[in-house]
């Protein structure tokens, strides 16, 4: 647990330790707002809660996601540090979930800051803000199920630029999935089952669940399935390259 | 030089005193074997130099020493721990500093020493102490909170060297510790490790010879992959064919008598003549090549001969040996086309 803290706790300051964070933190509440009030229309709909500033999270996180986890472990091949890093006493799983949950409690530091949303519709009517919660919720675990899938993409590299694009594309076949983008390439070849397995792995589906106030433990039990494979590959990742 | 984690974890069941053993080591990268069955050990004491010409494989042995690499075969202990089945145990009873000294380039020395004294188990008062002592020896207090990155690359190797002894580990490996230093600098790296050597075991790569002389109790030369002379300092210069010849070098144009004259001395078997300017020396090679006792004979003969000719005499004396021609003759690797030195 001491090395897993002090690895959280060094990465969480090293977001903080450059301009990267700030930036990221306004361009976040930035693009939130302008997405919601302005391609939302908000005003327009005229409805006292956050549904319109939920559904944007899948599609803005598919960017900005991967541009916090892109770093996690290419910045450490390309610096050498992460020669450092695995010749300290610290055991992988460690290195792997410091990291980790280092970068989720920074997209929820930047999630808590997009409260003034909160104030506003409760200031403007009467929201269920049981409701609101769940959306909450709902959306920072679908940052770590981001943030798993680009942490172990980032092992594979010691590009960032990869990291990036390629984090960007699978996450974005995560999204999807369930839509007819992705099933209707399926459809005519698999069996429904598969098909249905496909549709399952949406982040959409069960993010959608979730911010209808709906807390499902079957959604709840997926990001952290989805979460914890991740992150076990980013393990078997890292290790296969120690055997060079 | 600090004792902020004063007592080791108790040392396992090592074979005698030796804390380090490497047994057959081997790493390939693909068809490419970078280290090919070394064997050695060091002791609590030895500071061993770690010699060979670029991708010779002394980075990659370090790595698989230190757990960051997986040795294709063989195997590596750290005071009876192995480094692949017992990793952490062995992980902690080692200092390293690895090739290039990296560091997190945005935390400032004094945030990345506390982030590796927590990884250290050192915690509040003997976290300070061991920082304390570490920033004293490597002489870091000016810059503690300037970010690594803004460092010049003396200052960076010199934060690796802190995080290195930060917890008074019983055994150092130090790939290139002087790499970049001034010679100030490296003067002062060098005194810090012949402070620590005698209760550690110290492994240290260099392609600086004169290093080797200076801080090394024993000298392991490797090429290609394979250990190719191990010994202490004096025992390598003694293979050198200098060794025990007698340099001497007059000024004048006397060259053609002169190298006539001293081939007739007895006892000597070559004889070798290098002009430079108005001067000229002449490198004769005693027939008894191991004998101290022949080269300071066969000095006094020359000094005698000198007199008698009247020769205008620069410098006469007998030359110890001279490393960096062992070294060339025991490695070629440096020429040939060596791929995967950086891989992983």
């Amino acid at each position: 647990m001491r090395e897993l803290s002090a690895v959280f706790r060094r990465e969480l300051g090293g977001y903080f330790a450059t301009p990267l964070a700030f930036i990221f933190i306004v361009i976040f509440l930035f693009t939130m707002g302008a997405f919601t009030f302005n391609m939302g229309g908000y005003f327009e709909i005229g409805q006292a809660d956050l549904q319109i500033f939920f559904n944007f999270h899948p599609w803005l996180y598919l960017f900005l996601i991967p541009a916090i986890s892109m770093r996690l472990w290419a910045e450490e091949r390309r610096t050498g540090s992460i020669e450092l890093l695995l010749s300290l006493p610290i055991p992988l799983w460690a290195a792997v979930l410091g990291k980790f949950l280092a970068a989720w409690a920074f997209s929820g530091i930047a999630l808590v800051l997009t409260f003034p949303m909160w104030i506003t519709v409760n200031y403007l009517g009467h929201p269920d803000n049981g409701v609101i919660l769940a959306g909450y919720i709902g959306s920072f675990f679908m940052a770590g199920g981001y943030l798993a899938i680009g942490s172990c993409l980032s092992a594979t590299t010691r590009n960032q630029v990869i990291a990036f694009v390629v984090s960007v594309v699978v996450c974005f076949l995560f999204t999807v999935a369930g839509l007819p983008l992705v099933t209707d390439f399926f459809a005519s070849w698999v069996p429904q089952q598969v098909l249905n397995t496909i549709a399952s792995f949406s982040f959409l589906t069960h993010f959608t669940a979730i911010t209808q106030g709906v807390i499902d433990i079957r959604d709840i039990i997926y990001f952290f399935t989805l979460i914890a494979g991740w992150l076990i590959a980013c393990g078997v990742v890292v290790d296969m390259k120690k055997a060079g | 030089m600090q004792t902020a984690n004063g007592t080791h974890p108790a040392a396992g069941p090592a074979a005698g005193d030796a804390m380090i053993a490497i047994d057959g080591l081997t790493k390939h990268f693909g068809p490419f074997t970078a280290v090919d069955g070394i064997s050695f050990t060091v002791a609590r004491g030895e500071v061993l130099g770690f010699l060979g010409p670029n991708g010779a494989g002394k980075s990659t042995t370090m790595k698989m020493i230190t757990g960051f690499l997986a040795p294709s075969a063989g195997r590596a202990s750290i005071c009876g721990h192995d480094v692949v089945t017992d990793q952490l145990p062995a992980q902690r009873l080692i200092g390293y500093l690895p090739e290039g000294a990296p560091a997190y380039g945005d935390m400032t020395p004094l945030s990345f020493l506390k982030f590796i004294a927590r990884v250290r188990a050192l915690d509040g008062a003997a976290a300070m102490q061991a920082i304390e002592s570490a920033v004293a020896a490597t002489e870091l207090q000016g810059v503690l909170d300037q970010p690594i990155d803004t460092l010049s690359k003396g200052f960076r190797r010199r934060v690796g060297l802190a995080q290195a002894i930060l917890h008074n580990p019983p055994v150092l490996i130090m790939d290139e510790p002087t790499d970049g230093l001034d010679p100030n600098q490296k003067h002062e790296v060098r005194k810090l490790i012949g402070r620590m050597a005698a209760d550690k075991a110290i492994v240290i790569s260099t392609h600086i010879l004169e290093e080797v002389d200076a801080i090394c109790t024993r000298a392991l030369i490797i090429d290609r992959g394979r250990v190719v002379a191990d010994g202490t300092p004096a025992q390598l210069i003694g293979r050198s064919r200098y060794h025990n010849a007698v340099s001497l070098t007059i000024g004048g144009q006397v060259t053609a008598v002169a190298a006539e004259t001293l081939k007739a001395l007895p006892g000597i078997e070559s004889i070798e003549i290098s002009p430079r300017g108005t001067e000229t020396t002449f490198t004769l090679f005693p027939l008894q090549h191991d004998a101290i006792s022949a080269e300071v004979k066969l000095i006094d003969a020359v000094a005698d001969l000198a007199r008698q000719q009247g020769w205008l005499v620069r410098a006469l004396y007998g030359e110890p040996g001279r490393l960096d021609e062992v070294f060339r003759n025991l490695t070629r690797s440096d020429t040939a086309d060596m791929p995967g030195k950086n891989a992983a």
